[in-house]
């Protein structure tokens, strides 16, 4: 369903406009609006409860907006469920850390391709040369980005074997097997120490190139932020509070407020 | 060699199995109990499909099982009985036909999965428990209201079409049927779980949430999934109904449908090896425990101290087995196998079969 206006050459990856969220007399999100394009690293952040993951969580179509429109390339997700917006090329991780813990590594890398594998029932139970094919390339995929990742050795493992920091690697892997043009990462440094945040760092801007991905991250530890951003937005309460670049942002006396309480308290 | 070994073992002992039922080397009552493993490993596997490895709670299989076993009566009498008048079809196309018309059978019964499937949506667990139940009781009592195919008076007729293949060759036919049914199914979930298109449903298991994120179609895994369980139970009704003859609705009632759970459970969710090795134990069981000298002698003590008490085998029965079942489930609730098939428990067969 392709829209009739036509995309200028960095046409935005992502553009919400408007996006409102009402949880009965809850407002979560008011009239959010930003825009990504393409290869661009975007900061989202607030304090507990600003409704940061609310906007993911509508970002990925988990939940219908209230108001406003989420376009992915152009086209509107409304009304579209989780793994049709996935497929849009919208790939997301969790803020605590959701892998298939009775699959192995592997499974899990290849269950992100879900939805292009192309073949059905039919063609597992016969085996048909089709179906012999994807799964080949499937697999062959899968350990592909396993190894670039670094995770080869652990690919009969189960994921609740690992260690915390490769299993938040492992995420991230995992929805970049569904060869997204935007990651969601909400908190990829949640729980990590500092040795390991500098590594994420490093793994997050290694990908950024690597797999040309636009990301567009929740985080807390600011000095991750600071280092990855080129754009922050802040919400607080669900209100757009401040917007810029991170040197601006960090100053900005509407965020310090929101962070630290008014003085005049 | 490992790669056809199990599959020669298998027509090996189908073959051996088949002969010696043909021979009369084993009487009717051993092929009987034969024949009901068959139907009861077709059961437990393909409720495992979706209580094991959907980790949904449904409790309602036989409803499908009893819309499997009346579609297929109904169209082989119409097919090769007199009981609706003249047959539809020659006696020489049985062999053909008859495949054909527990598949149907298995078909609608797939379709009608679509009444637990579809709420299965929004809900899960409990609620999806006492969904399945409801289903169960309103299949059981349409078909109760049917007077047509004899209501709760139940509906017979199919042995003509047993007699009609026993006209073209004198053998095993049902043994035959149950075998190949038997495997096809095993054959059936085995494929289709091992495929990364089928470990959707291992992922809904785990966590639907992810799944769903990570562009799993969940909805249409889930309706997929009780089809095949739906539809393979179907068949297994389908053979129930032409091996006794006669079919009743109330013989598809809940007990019957928590016989299938407790195989489930008792052979380990999610595990299809298990599930087979259960069905297996819990029908030698149910035999086993039919004996009244059996029963007896377990009883003895209790009955030394009362000596007026005089414990029927039939009812003693239904104290043991749910009793195994507590006691397993204390001391081992994960069931026989866990959720690991056979070469995870002992890794040194996989160097004697493979099993994909």
């Amino acid at each position: 369903m392709a829209q009739s206006q036509t995309q200028p050459a960095s046409a935005p990856i992502l553009e919400i406009r408007g996006l409102t969220q009402q949880f009965g007399g809850l407002r979560a999100v008011s009239d959010f609006n930003v825009e990504l394009h393409p290869g661009e690293m975007v900061g989202l952040i607030g304090p507990n409860g600003a409704g940061k993951t609310t906007i993911f969580n509508l970002t990925s179509g988990f939940y219908q907006p209230s108001e406003g429109e989420i376009l992915v390339l152009g086209e509107n997700t409304a009304g579209k469920k989780p793994h049709q917006v996935t497929s849009m090329g919208v790939a997301r991780t969790f803020q605590n850390i959701r892998l298939w813990n009775e699959m192995s590594v592997l499974d899990n890398i290849r269950l992100a391709q879900h939805y292009q594998l192309g073949y059905g029932f039919f063609h597992a139970v016969f085996r048909s040369k089709h179906y012999k094919q994807r799964e080949r390339e499937v697999e062959t995929k899968a350990r592909e980005l396993l190894e670039v990742f670094g995770l080869h050795d652990y690919a009969e493992e189960l994921p609740k074997n690992l260690p915390y920091g490769t299993q938040r690697k492992l995420e991230i892997a995992r929805a970049l097997s569904s060869q997204p043009l935007l990651l969601l990462l909400d908190e990829p440094a949640a729980g990590l120490n500092s040795a390991d945040a500098k590594e994420l760092i490093r793994l997050i801007r290694w990908i950024h190139g690597h797999f040309n991905v636009t990301i567009w991250m929740i985080e807390h530890h600011m000095d991750v932020m600071m280092e990855l951003c080129t754009r922050i937005k802040v919400i607080d309460f669900g209100e757009t509070i401040a917007e810029g670049t991170p040197d601006e942002v960090r100053n900005h006396p509407a965020v310090i407020a929101a962070y630290l309480g008014d003085e005049n308290i | 060699m490992t790669k056809y070994s199990l599959n020669i073992l298998m027509v090996v002992s189908v073959i051996l199995l088949l002969g010696m039922a043909h021979f009369r080397l084993i009487d009717n009552y051993i092929q009987m109990v034969a024949m009901t493993i068959g139907i009861n490993i077709m059961m437990s596997t393909s409720l495992n499909l979706v209580n094991g490895n959907m980790g949904e709670f449904t409790c309602g299989h036989a409803a499908f099982m009893c819309v499997g076993a009346y579609i297929s009566s109904v169209l082989s009498v119409f097919c090769f009985g007199s009981k609706f008048g003249d047959p539809l079809l020659p006696a020489a196309s049985v062999l053909i036909v008859f495949p054909i018309i527990l598949l149907i059978g298995g078909f609608v019964a797939a379709l009608s999965s679509l009444l637990v499937s579809v709420p299965s949506f929004k809900t899960r667990d409990d609620y999806l428990a006492i969904i399945s139940i409801a289903v169960n009781y309103m299949i059981i009592s349409a078909i109760e209201n049917m007077d047509f195919i004899g209501g709760s008076r139940g509906f017979q007729g199919m042995k003509d079409t047993v007699w009609a293949m026993i006209d073209i060759f004198d053998g095993p036919w049902m043994m035959f049927w149950v075998v190949s049914f038997m495997f096809m199914t095993v054959w059936v979930i085995r494929r289709f779980i091992n495929s990364t298109y089928g470990k959707g449903v291992n992922a809904i298991c785990q966590d639907e949430v992810a799944a769903e994120i990570m562009s799993v179609n969940t909805n249409k895994i889930k309706i997929i999934n009780f089809m095949i369980a739906a539809g393979l139970a179907g068949c297994a009704g389908g053979l129930y109904a032409h091996i006794i003859g006669y079919v009743n609705p109330q013989s598809f009632n809940i007990l019957k449908s928590t016989e299938a759970m407790v195989m489930v459970y008792l052979g380990g969710m999610g595990s299809l090896s298990g599930a087979i090795i259960s069905a297996v134990i819990f029908t030698m069981l149910l035999e086993v425990l039919r004996s009244q000298a059996i029963i007896d002698g377990l009883l003895s003590p209790i009955t030394l101290v009362f000596p007026d008490w005089e414990p029927s085998a039939g009812v003693i029965k239904w104290v043991m087995i749910p009793l195994l079942l507590v006691i397993v489930m204390q001391f081992r609730p994960e069931g026989i196998m866990g959720n690991r098939e056979l070469s995870d428990v002992f890794p040194r067969l996989k160097k004697f079969y493979r099993f994909k």
